[in-house]
């Protein structure tokens, strides 16, 4: 999979096309990381777009004040800036999630709000309303998208492998337990918040690389682009679409809709019809695919071979109870 | 002093309005445990009917009400019928922020095309009209959409203790087993009351209209703020939805008016992260299991 698509730019050098497989990578490195604390823990923040936004501002003002004219440099900083964000992103995580389920998401959400007034107020460091642009690095201009891609390439192995060992791991286990049973899993003295915590800055982290190299690629770091209510929400279709918890369903999600937004925001993009478009989708999944291909094909799979199901707990038929006692 | 004083007029009048919107939102949670992040949206959609009516019609924006208001809760009704209805209600909470999201979108692009993204006011006669009262000032549009607020907020309060759909609406609230229980119709009275709350969406639109310049993507701030309240004062809480609402409607008006009116917009979330470390159920929800 990875070597196919490492191949891709030298199959297709169209620069429309690898544009594409940038944005593919890109929202690909979104959902997985979304996914570790959305999926695995079940907890849905609305707001990490914010460090996706703390990642591109972290590249833009760094390569704008100390840059070396020969260009690969705000790449080797990236994994700085993710260690960064991530460390920054604890105390907020912990603030958030002292709420649950739906006040935890609207939290989240208010933190995107916060960000995007600090971008817009904070004109000394980001430039406020005017932005921040980069300088152009000097790649060749027919593979100007490929050293974007290879590090969007990286930074996407590197997550799906914490991805796949977060499964196997305590780490993973313990989220699992979250998702399912939160006060029970504490009850029996998992270490909850610890996971919490930890998924929530490892995605944080993620979500900041991607956002550096985004910056990094478009040239230019708006407050309303940087952090755009549209980039989180579109990591959280993508999932919910792949498979929500699974390893490759973030991935399917953003192979299958991302190619298909680009297109649409290329041919509507001027007329806003694309928000409709996208819309649309998102109520379709919603509503006639609401556990996502992957989990939905898995089960489809099992029934036909008649086994009965091993690996889920029927997590989410245990679940009336909340209702009575939330009286 | 002067100045504060007229900040807290300001602020309180302001406040009357997101009182109003917030408590649509408030309704929404208690009935069915939907967050609606489309109620923004459906505020500036009734902006742009208002400003519709005004400017091809002639009609006064109060007047429209009378047309608007039950357009809305209509269109409340449907929404709740096609999108939220079909949701399960093990994850209902979640699911539903996501799908209101996207009706919020489909909003915002449906009013991007027909009315282009630049931005609109409604500029009635009485638009920049003041009193003077004791050397303060009171914008009477702003005063009469504060006491439009009230008179809504009045007859909500009396629809939900008086009248008999009133006391099905705050029996699903308390408790939709037992309400289903003694033979109410949970899912009818829950229509009715997203649509209720749909409908509270036409006048603070109407009001909004009148105060400030929107475009389609104005629901944003909206939105982001009436969370914020509704998160402040409980989750489900009306009572509390309308005392965080004027708290923040002052406490913005006498910082912009005292510090900076750019970074006033941070008070809302300066207050809720405050509130978070202190008391993480609102000032007036209840703690429940799975609820905070």
């Amino acid at each position: 999979m990875i070597g196919v698509l490492a191949a891709f730019p030298f199959l297709f050098s169209a620069h429309w096309l690898v544009n594409i497989g940038v944005f593919t990578l890109m929202y690909a490195v979104l959902a997985t990381a979304w996914n570790l604390i959305g999926g695995y823990a079940g907890y849905i923040s609305l707001g990490h777009v914010a460090f996706f936004g703390g990642g591109a501002y972290a590249i833009a003002v760094t390569t704008t004040h100390h840059y070396a004219a020969h260009g690969y440099e705000p790449f080797y900083v990236l994994p700085l800036v993710g260690a960064a964000v991530a460390l920054g992103s604890l105390p907020l995580g912990w603030l958030a999630f002292r709420t649950r389920t739906a006040t935890f998401a609207i939290v989240t959400l208010t933190l995107l709000f916060v960000f995007q007034q600090l971008a817009f107020n904070l004109r000394s460091l980001t430039g406020g309303s005017s932005g921040l642009l980069l300088p152009l690095p000097l790649f060749p201009v027919a593979t100007y998208e490929r050293p974007f891609y290879y590090a969007l390439l990286g930074l996407l192995t590197c997550g799906l492998a914490i991805s796949w060992w977060v499964r196997g791991s305590k780490l993973g286990l313990t989220l699992f337990a979250v998702r399912d049973d939160e006060d029970r899993a504490r009850g029996l003295g998992m270490r909850v918040t610890y996971a919490k915590l930890a998924a929530f800055a490892l995605s944080a982290g993620f979500f900041a690389m991607a956002g550096g190299v985004w910056a990094f690629y478009i040239g230019s770091v708006y407050p309303q682009f940087a952090i755009d209510p549209l980039v989180t929400i579109g990591a959280v279709l993508m999932v919910y679409l792949g498979g929500k918890a699974t390893l490759w369903g973030p991935v399917l999600g953003a192979v299958l809709l991302v190619p298909a937004q680009q297109y649409l925001a290329y041919r509507l993009g001027a007329s806003q019809l694309y928000l409709v478009g996208y819309a649309a989708v998102f109520l379709v999944v919603m509503l006639l695919l609401p556990r996502g291909i992957l989990p939905s094909l898995a089960e489809k799979i099992r029934r036909r071979r008649g086994r009965a199901d091993p690996g889920r707990p029927p997590a989410q038929v245990e679940r009336p109870a909340k209702e009575l006692v939330r009286s | 002093m002067h100045l504060v004083v007229q900040a807290v007029i300001l602020g309180l009048l302001t406040g009357g309005v997101y009182a109003l919107m917030a408590s649509g939102l408030t309704l929404a949670f208690g009935v069915m445990r939907v967050i609606n992040v489309a109620q923004g949206a459906l505020i500036i959609l009734s902006a742009y009917l208002t400003y519709t009516l005004f400017v091809h019609a002639g009609l006064d924006p109060f007047v429209a009400l009378l047309v608007i208001t039950p357009g809305m809760f209509v269109l409340g009704m449907l929404l709740q019928f096609v999108f939220i209805r079909p949701l399960r209600s093990e994850d209902r909470e979640e699911l539903s922020l996501l799908v209101t999201w996207a009706i919020a979108l489909g909003i915002e692009g449906v009013l991007s095309v027909v009315f282009k993204t630049t931005y609109r006011s409604v500029n009635t006669g009485y638009t920049n009209a003041t009193w003077d009262v004791g050397g303060y000032t009171i914008t009477q549009v702003r005063f009469y959409g504060f006491l439009l607020s009230v008179a809504i907020l009045g007859l909500l309060f009396l629809a939900l203790t008086r009248t008999r759909i009133g006391r099905a609406i705050r029996a699903v609230v308390q408790n939709p087993v037992s309400a289903r229980l003694l033979g109410i119709e949970t899912e009818r009275v829950a229509a009715v009351g997203f649509g209720l709350s749909a409908a509270t969406a036409s006048a603070a639109g109407a009001v909004y209209a009148m105060v400030y310049p929107f475009n389609p993507n104005s629901h944003y701030d909206l939105i982001s703020l009436l969370l914020t309240i509704i998160v402040l004062g409980g989750l489900g809480s009306l009572g509390g939805a309308i005392l965080a609402a004027l708290f923040m409607g002052v406490a913005e008006a006498v910082l912009a008016a005292t510090i900076s009116p750019t970074w006033a917009k941070l008070t809302f979330f300066v207050a809720l992260l405050t509130l978070l470390l202190i008391r993480p159920q609102g000032l007036f929800g209840v703690k429940a299991r799975g609820a905070i």
